[in-house]
């Protein structure tokens, strides 16, 4: 077939090679309390696939509320428990972790050519921290759910409602205690474990990003921690820091958690850029149009994003004079994600594109992100935000950014390394139709909401005004589509680690030091360490490579 | 190619079969330390943001809650923080020349001033729960709206707050005991892994070439010191000269 | 139209008249905030439309049937320069046009009429000077310049029209305000935009915008008796604020006669304009806000008087042009029973007696 660069080996004589991570050792304790940064990874893969799905299925029951203007499916304090618990658990247990902790945890050290990350027992500490959070937020679901919004605003959360406050506050205290792990992990195992001739321009972009989201993670993250730590105080013992009748300032508190949540939103994207890099290299065949100007964008919104959080709050009672300079940053914050879109465009120019799935995940990504991306800059406009801010505008921004950018991306990233990590191709045809589904279903459910945000719907409503009914009819009607669109990939991908064609070393002839081992990998990665003599994304390299290469172990 | 466990260089048993050398092992706990300490200064901040704001804010009512603090006291944790520091710099010395008996000591020395500085600020936490200066739980102004009837408030010439400043010094205790009980918490992780090392420290684990555990302990040491180092004058020193 | 079924027609004719994209342009900022908001979707339109041209030729033309082998390139400054300092320009054009909306969205002119509203789980409660009061409704009439000042009397909520493009954050603690200019006779929506507990999507209203006349007869009809500033007067009485804010030489307090507007040295050094937040601020944390050359003994009113009462106080306040009802309530003052012995002892702060002091709505 000449409209793909699928290389697979002879099927009738392939097989799975015998040695390798999986294989290694047997039994359910030698996962659990594994060191290898690759079990962590499927550990990790399988969890967040499990809170994904339950965050996604509070989705359904938010749009099922919205197909009405009354609030008739459940009561509206059941309805404000099941937005904030979707948005804990998609942010939290989903999204930050993504990437990262499964991709990036896999394939970071392969990258660089290191046998494992720095801190392996930090590594599966950080998996404990996750399901113990994870199940801490579960069980504070069970018992009666959190209403504050994923934003804990003050005074609400500390004096107004009486739900499970400060559970869900530890929950994502340790569920943040990962994600810092996670990132000194990364940040160290870069600095002091890449391979010899592999110098920082010689690291895929993939690695870039994953870095520049570590630095957010590691610098970002203990500042929510203060923040919960203080709602917790002032919850229980009525401390006073937000409280105004005790002097405090309720605004401390959007300061303190904004100054985290901003920068998360770039350690939730950033990964997924590091994706759309290599995927668009690969299908292309070429390396990525502009390396340097693609790893110093990644290194510039994190810098950047320190310096913008003020923009949630244009509304709320800062100086105007506040307003003008956060809303300054977030412009100069935006053009480096502009810089990225062009690069990854410019790759395709003059390359030998083929179609497979995680190509088109990639392609997806492009066009949606770029939408969410520039409804950014209406709301980061102090003048539009004015009017834009706290309704559905809102929702469908970060929608289209962290679901139609960062989801797109993760599923890129899983379909494109499926066969390194399991050895196994998954079918083609259903993948890419999963792949439509899903971009269709995500422009019917999301697209709407911006109308209705300019409209004027307010966010976190369970009841609205009937004109609006429409269009959120529309939008449960996408969201029923994009819910089959990622039931699918759940299907046919376990259905392929059984049934799977055998994939080989280098299904899509990639270059990367990852493609270079056999598919799954040793526990080891590579028996002896590598020594990088060539670019990144150096195709004439691997031109020469095919020529001496050794067919996998049997 | 099998992937056998073939040992092709001699490198001793404390290396990781991740790292290609001992010192790039050394190298990257150190490094990852370092990082981690720098979480904990983010940590930090945010208390010290709130601090700075409202100490701007509310002055007096800063001023006369940290006259009720107890500055003897204080400083003899100072004095017991620092010399801690002090043996476990010389602990973590006595690691690298390998002595296994001063390290012991030194060790030791370190878990009994951390406890000691412990212990102090148990009776300190005491004497403000007497005294009903614990935000929430019966707060009491008096010893702001009227100082002659408190010893402490006497004896630094405080005058009678006005009501509304005095209701602000419940924002100046609150800082504090989330300030240093945030200390305190470190602190006692610090002692309990003191306690650990202690033990292992005498069945040789440190004492044989591989000291970067106790080299990164003795960094999360001299942080928790820095730490009260800039706790001490912002808390209890607020207006002396 | 007779092959198509009258449901069907009825539901495209509904559908066609009611759908709209933006909501209607009710106020004078209103068009003026929909040119720069279309201007980013023109932007956007082509921003977009660029990367997709992009992205469909180049995978059209340079697909592996057509182009089998790939050509490394590795840049091009020029073209990154390009698209850095094109979208940095057009995000600083943005910047700059929506930062001069913002600015006079939030810059009250000098003549609007300023009306109160305190938010509070889960209703909006308006307070005309005139002392008319309305519930989730605000009245106001056209072509006349409307401040509103806002605070919450519980948790944030957000005091949002989207007809006039304005919204606010009503915060606890602080005074904020916006303004508007409406310009066409209707009812529109008014919603809460910030989440704020149970209720929330149930603490919407209408804002009735209504002619000149027609919002002067509703003026009439609708007062309560008192006016803003009377219930301030009867509060300021009640509270015996004139034991020290007299006019006497002796007076412990400044004279509060004009005191609205004028720039007032504090005794920390400074000076500070007597604004509503700053009148505000003086009532609940008086200590902060000492006007020099006066002792630090006014007591705070935390606690003793409701966000609606310091309304009213304030309304009051920046009403006071003459000291003669000043004079007739420090006599009133003197005949209540709590001014025990002289009339130079204030009342104590902390006294809480069921009807005199208490004004909790």
């Amino acid at each position: 077939m000449s409209t793909t660069i699928v290389s697979l080996p002879d099927q009738s004589t392939a097989r799975i090679p015998k040695m390798n991570f999986i294989s290694k050792e047997k039994g359910l304790l030698s996962w659990l309390l594994t060191g290898d940064h690759k079990r962590i990874a499927m550990l990790y893969l399988v969890s967040i696939t499990f809170f994904f799905f339950i965050g996604g299925a509070l989705a359904g029951l938010i749009r099922l509320e919205l197909l009405t203007p009354q609030s008739d499916l459940m009561a509206t304090d059941t309805y404000n428990k099941v937005f904030t618990m979707h948005g804990i658990i998609m942010i939290f247990f989903f999204l930050v972790p993504s990437v990262p902790a499964t991709l990036g945890n896999f394939f970071i050290p392969m990258m660089i050519g290191a046998k494992d990350l720095a801190l392996p027992k930090i590594n599966l500490l950080s998996w404990y921290l996750y399901m113990a959070a994870g199940t801490l937020g579960l069980y504070t679901m069970m018992t009666g759910g959190v209403d504050t919004g994923w934003t804990f605003t003050t005074p609400l959360s500390t004096h107004y409602v009486n739900t499970n406050v400060l559970t869900t506050g530890i929950a994502v205290f340790i569920a943040g205690f990962s994600s810092i792990f996670t990132g000194l992990n990364f940040i160290v195992t870069i600095h002091k474990m890449r391979a010899p001739g592999m110098t920082w321009f010689r690291l895929p972009l993939f690695v870039w990003s994953n870095y520049a989201a570590s630095i957010l993670m590691v610098l970002g993250t203990p500042v929510l921690a203060i923040a919960i730590v203080l709602v917790a105080l002032e919850r229980t013992i009525g401390i006073g820091v937000f409280d105004p009748t005790k002097g405090g300032d309720p605004l401390l508190f959007q300061h303190l958690f904004w100054f985290y949540s901003h920068p998360a939103v770039y350690i939730m994207i950033l990964p997924g850029m590091g994706v759309i890099s290599e995927t668009v290299s690969t299908f292309s065949r070429k390396r990525v149009f502009g390396y340097t100007a693609v790893a110093f964008s990644s290194v510039a919104i994190a810098v950047f994003g320190f310096f913008v959080w003020a923009h949630h709050m244009f509304i709320m009672g800062i100086s105007n004079y506040s307003t003008l300079i956060f809303s300054l940053l977030t412009m100069l914050v935006a053009v480096p994600s502009a810089i990225k879109i062009f690069n990854w465009s410019f790759t395709l120019y003059k390359g030998s594109i083929t179609f497979e799935t995680p190509m088109m995940y990639t392609f997806g990504f492009m066009g949606l992100f770029t939408i969410g991306g520039l409804t950014g800059v209406f709301l980061g406009t102090s003048g539009t935000d004015i009017h834009l801010t706290e309704t559905y505008f809102i929702v469908a921004h970060f929608h289209f950014v962290m679901v139609g950018g960062m989801l797109m991306a993760f599923l890129a990233g899983v379909h494109y390394w499926w066969p390194k990590m399991t050895g196994r191709m998954y079918p083609e045809k259903i993948s890419q139709l999963a792949a439509l589904i899903t971009f269709i279903g995500f422009n019917f459910t999301f697209f709407p909401q911006f109308i209705l945000g300019t409209l004027g719907m307010p966010r976190r409503y369970a009841s609205y005004p009937p004109e609006f009914q429409i269009l959120n009819v529309f939008s449960t009607a996408g969201a029923t589509i994009l819910g089959l669109g990622y039931l699918l990939p759940i299907l046919y991908l376990t259905w392929s680690l059984k049934y799977g064609e055998i994939a080989g070393n280098n299904p899509w002839q990639a270059t990367g030091l990852e493609w270079q081992t056999q598919s799954p990998p040793l526990t080891e990665n590579f028996p002896e360490i590598p020594i990088m003599d060539h670019e990144a994304y150096d195709y004439e390299w691997l031109d020469g490579q095919k020529e001496k290469e050794v067919a996998s172990v049997g | 190619m099998e992937a056998v466990e073939t040992h092709q260089h001699a490198h001793p048993p404390y290396q990781r079969h991740h790292f290609e050398t001992y010192a790039q092992q050394n190298d990257a706990t150190n490094f990852a330390m370092w990082l981690f300490l720098l979480t904990e200064i983010m940590f930090f901040g945010g208390l010290f943001t709130a601090y700075l704001i409202y100490r701007n804010w509310y002055y007096p009512a800063f001023v006369s809650g940290s006259h009720q603090l107890n500055i003897p006291l204080g400083g003899l944790n100072t004095l017991l923080l620092i010399t801690s520091s002090f043996t476990m710099a010389m602990g973590v010395w006595c690691a690298e020349m390998r002595k296994k008996g001063a390290l012991v000591l030194c060790l030791i020395l370190t878990f009994v001033l951390g406890t000691g500085f412990l212990v102090v600020k148990t009776f300190e936490y005491k004497e403000k729960i007497e005294k009903h200066h614990v935000p929430g739980f019966h707060y009491s102004l008096q010893s702001f709206l009227a100082p002659e009837t408190d010893e402490a408030a006497t004896a630094a010439h405080d005058k009678a707050l006005p009501l509304d400043m005095a209701r602000h010094t419940e924002v100046y205790f609150s800082l504090y005991f989330a300030m240093t009980g945030m200390h305190a918490m470190h602190m006692i992780i610090g002692v309990a892994i003191l306690a650990f090392m202690i033990v292992r420290a005498q069945a040789g684990a440190y004492t044989t070439g591989h000291v970067t555990f106790v080299e990164n302990f003795g960094l999360y040491w001299h942080f928790v010191d820095i730490v009260w180092i800039f706790l001490f004058p912002l808390l209890y020193l607020i207006s002396r000269h | 139209m007779s092959h198509i079924s009258q449901v069907l027609w009825q539901f495209l004719v509904k559908w066609l008249t009611d759908f709209a994209l933006y909501p209607p342009e009710a106020s004078k900022i209103a068009p003026q905030m929909d040119a720069l908001y279309f201007f980013m979707v023109l932007v956007s339109l082509i921003g977009l439309t660029i990367v997709i041209l992009l992205v469909t030729s180049f995978s059209i033309l340079y697909s592996k049937k057509r182009h089998p082998v790939a050509v490394q390139i590795e840049g091009s400054t020029l073209l990154e320069a390009t698209w850095t300092i094109i979208p940095l320009g057009l995000f600083l054009i943005m910047f700059v046009w929506g930062a001069l909306i913002y600015f006079r969205v939030y810059t009250p002119p000098a003549n609007a009429m300023n009306i109160y509203v305190v938010g509070k789980q889960w209703m909006w409660k308006a307070e005309h000077p005139g002392g008319q009061h309305e519930i989730n409704s605000l009245h106001v009439p056209t072509g006349q310049p409307v401040q509103l000042t806002l605070i919450s009397q519980d948790v944030f909520h957000s005091f949002s029209i989207p007809a006039f493009r304005v919204k606010r954050e009503a915060i606890p603690g602080r005074y904020t305000t916006v303004w508007f200019e409406a310009t066409t006779p209707g009812t529109y929506h008014l919603f809460c935009t910030q989440y704020c507990g149970t209720e929330h999507s149930h603490m919407i209203g209408d804002i009735v915008v209504m002619t000149p006349d027609d919002f002067k007869k509703w003026l009439a009809s609708s007062t309560s008796g008192a006016s803003l500033a009377q219930n301030g007067e009867r509060l300021f009485a009640s509270l015996s604020c004139a034991a020290c804010h007299n006019t006497r030489p002796d007076a412990r307090g400044p004279n509060l006669v004009n005191v609205y507007g004028t720039k007032l040295a504090l005794s920390s050094g400074g000076s500070v304009l007597a604004d509503d937040a700053y009148l505000r601020e003086a009532i609940l944390n008086p200590l902060q806000h000492l006007t020099q050359g006066y002792a630090p003994i006014m007591p705070t009113y935390q606690g003793q008087v409701s966000e609606e009462g310091v309304i009213a106080l304030v309304e009051y306040i920046k009403n006071l042009n003459s000291d003669y009802r000043v004079q007739q309530t420090t006599n009133t003052t003197e005949l209540l029973p709590e001014s025990v012995g002289s009339p130079q002892r204030p009342a104590p702060a902390e006294k809480k007696s069921a009807g005199q002091g208490m004004v909790k709505q």
